[in-house]
This record gives C-alpha cells, structure tokens and sequence, in this order.
C-alpha cells in the first residue's frame, strides 16, 4: 500500500466520511483514493479542482495568500477540499452532520504527512 | 397511511424519476416523520429544482422543524419559480409574524388572500396586522455596509462584507486590500459565478441544496452565503475571529441583507 493510500485510508476512517481522495489540483484528476462502494469519485475530483480554482480569484482580488481550506455545505453532504503544498488537493466527501473539526484536523494532518 | 407511504416507497424506488416523491414526503411529514420526508423531499428537489412545489414541500418540512432560515430559503425559490405561489407568500408571512415584522408579514399575507379569495382566514389575519401596522412607526432598517474596524482594534460583529448580485456587481458593502485599496468590484467579479458552480456541485454530487462556503486562509476566514437566489454574501475576518463564530456572524449579515433587499426592492 502506498504512502497516499494509507493517508487517505486514515481519512475516510473519520465518522461520516464517504470519500477521501487526493487530486490535481491543476487538472482535478484523481491521483489516489479511499471511497465507500459507489462513490464517483472522478466527478468529486473534477468539481472540487473546479471549485478550488474558481474560489482563487477571491483571494487574488483581495491580494491575499492562497486558502488552506474550502468546506462547501449543503443540506444532504459536505464538501471539503485541503489545499496541499505540491500542487495537490486533497478532497473529501462527507455526511451533512459529519464532525467539521474532526475532518478539518484530519485534512491538515494527512496533507501534512504528504508534503 | 402507512400502506399508502409503502406503496409510494416502492414506487419511488423503482422509479426515482417519479414525481410520487411529492406526496410521498407530504405523507411522511404529516406522520411526523421529519427526517425522511426531508430526505425524500431533499432529493427530489435536487432531481427537479425548477418545481416550485417541490421547493414548498421542503419548505413545509424545514418550518415543521423549527429551521426557519431554511424554510425561508425554500419558501422564497419557490416564489422564484413561481411569484404566484400563495403557500409560498402564506409561509413568508408566517416566518414574518413570528421575528415581530409585521409589514413583511402585511405584505405576503395580503398577496397570498389575493391568490385564495376563498380564504377567509388570510384575510383576516391580514387585517389583524393591518392594524398593529398602522399603530407602529415605519421601522428603521439598519444597513447592510459595516464598516471595518479601527486599525488595531480587533475585528468582531464590524468587519469586512460586501453584498453582490449573480452578475459580479457589488449592491452594497465593502471590502478593501491589506494596502486599503478598494477591492469590492474585484471581488464581486470573482464571485459572480460561484453560486451557480456551488449549485451545479451539490446537485451532481447529489448534496441537496447548498448553504455555505466556508473558507480559510493565513490571514483570514472567509464565509459566501447566498441571502436569495439572486445574491452573495461575502462575511470574512482575520483569524483572530474562528470559523464558527464567523458562521454565526454570517447568519446575522443573511438575515440583514434580506431586509435591506427588500428594503430596496
């Protein structure tokens, strides 16, 4: 098993994670992954690159250093999306009443032990 | 009842496309059973966003469960699709009456007897507020624009937002650079279409409907909300303020935003 893998195997341990995934962030593509059965994992990739782009044009207007952290809520699930170092995402797709600090934490850590 | 939820149950599971979710979560919302009429409500909605009814019924649900600010979101996609929705304007005044605003209250219920002149009840209860209304001073609605706090001093409720419509034009509010530049049509620019590409995700990724952007950064936390369909909010603060206060913050700037757009409007 590689290293990413049992980073975001450690990920998706977290209670209400569906998805962990490592991803591109240039081209949203999906680098590594950890998912529950079924997940489409190809799609949360492509739209959290997507999002993570777009949300940069907010800190370029303001001139401010580049997000460490996106968490997109809605009323079914969450999107959270960690911005590594090396030109990497790492993403995770979650249950609406998921424990945001737990996933927080545990997004900063595992882009931690990835750098 | 239960015969009946059964065989819609089952109907909505070999055919999700089905429109039965409709009276499926009616059904279940008058059991009591909140969490799966939301669900089945939630994503129906999702399957067909451009249903008023659809949006009502999670409307219903979301009052049922004492989320009014949810509800309110519902109730106003619904009038979105539908300006002559009058469930729509009945459960808008509603949620009025119940924060004391009595002429917004005034407002939706005299539409909503317009719509059902066989209501006798709106029409009352409109002429009930008619007369609280005529006995108060016209409110004073305090703006959205907060100014940022005094250099030095910490940043709390004052702070940086900036109210912007779908076109990426600021409607009130600023937000300036760390050189104190003005940056509010840059960012209104920046965030024209997040609401819609926040939409498309949550619909794809089957997430319901979206409430939120929270984002962090070194210097800063950052929250887009979307205060009616046709807004954002931007709410941030330096890191000093966490992320959860700033939601709680953010939630006050929504509900002022509304007032001062239908102040405007």
């Amino acid at each position: 098993m590689t290293r990413e893998q049992t980073v975001l195997d450690d990920v998706s341990r977290i209670a209400g994670v569906r998805s962990a995934l490592l991803v591109s962030a240039e081209d949203g593509i999906v680098v590594a992954e950890s998912t529950l059965e079924g997940e489409e994992t190809a799609a949360v990739a492509a739209l959290a690159g997507n999002l993570a782009r777009r949300l940069g044009g907010l800190t370029q207007a303001l001139t401010h250093p580049d997000l460490n952290l996106v968490l997109l809520q809605a009323t079914l699930g969450q999107l959270f999306i960690a911005f590594g170092g090396t030109g990497l995402l790492l993403v995770a797709l979650t249950d609406p009443d998921v424990n945001i600090g737990q996933v927080r934490l545990g997004l900063f850590d595992a882009a931690g032990r990835l750098n | 009842m239960t015969d009946d939820i059964g065989a819609m149950t089952a109907k909505l599971a070999a055919d999700p496309s089905s429109l039965v979710f409709l009276p499926l979560a009616e059904a279940l919302r008058q059991r009591g059973q909140l969490d799966a009429a939301l669900t089945v409500a939630a994503r129906g909605t999702a399957r067909y966003p451009e249903v008023a009814e659809a949006h009502a019924l999670v409307a219903r649900i979301r009052s049922d469960r004492g989320e009014g600010d949810a509800a309110f979101d519902a109730w106003t996609t619904a009038l979105r699709l539908d300006a002559d929705h009058a469930a729509a304007h009945k459960g808008l005044a509603f949620l009025a009456y119940r924060a004391a605003d009595w002429r917004r209250s005034l407002m939706h219920l005299t539409r909503a007897a317009e719509l059902s002149p066989g209501d006798a009840s709106l029409a009352a209860a409109a002429e009930r507020i008619r007369g609280i209304v005529a006995q108060e001073e016209p409110p004073v609605v305090p703006p959205v624009v907060v100014p940022e706090p005094p250099e030095g001093r910490p940043a709390t409720e004052a702070g940086p937002m900036l109210l912007l419509d779908l076109k990426g034009r600021a409607l009130t509010g600023r937000v300036s650079r760390p050189d104190g530049s003005e940056a509010s049509d840059a960012v209104a620019a920046a965030l024209a279409g997040i609401s819609k590409e926040a939409e498309r995700i949550a619909r794809l990724l089957g997430l319901g409907e979206w409430r939120a952007i929270a984002m962090e950064g070194a210097p800063a936390n950052y929250e887009v909300r979307a205060p009616t369909p046709e807004t954002l909010l931007l709410v941030f603060r330096g890191r000093e303020v966490p992320a959860g206060r700033l939601s709680r913050i953010a939630d006050k700037a929504v509900l002022t935003a509304r007032q001062w757009l239908e102040e405007v409007e």
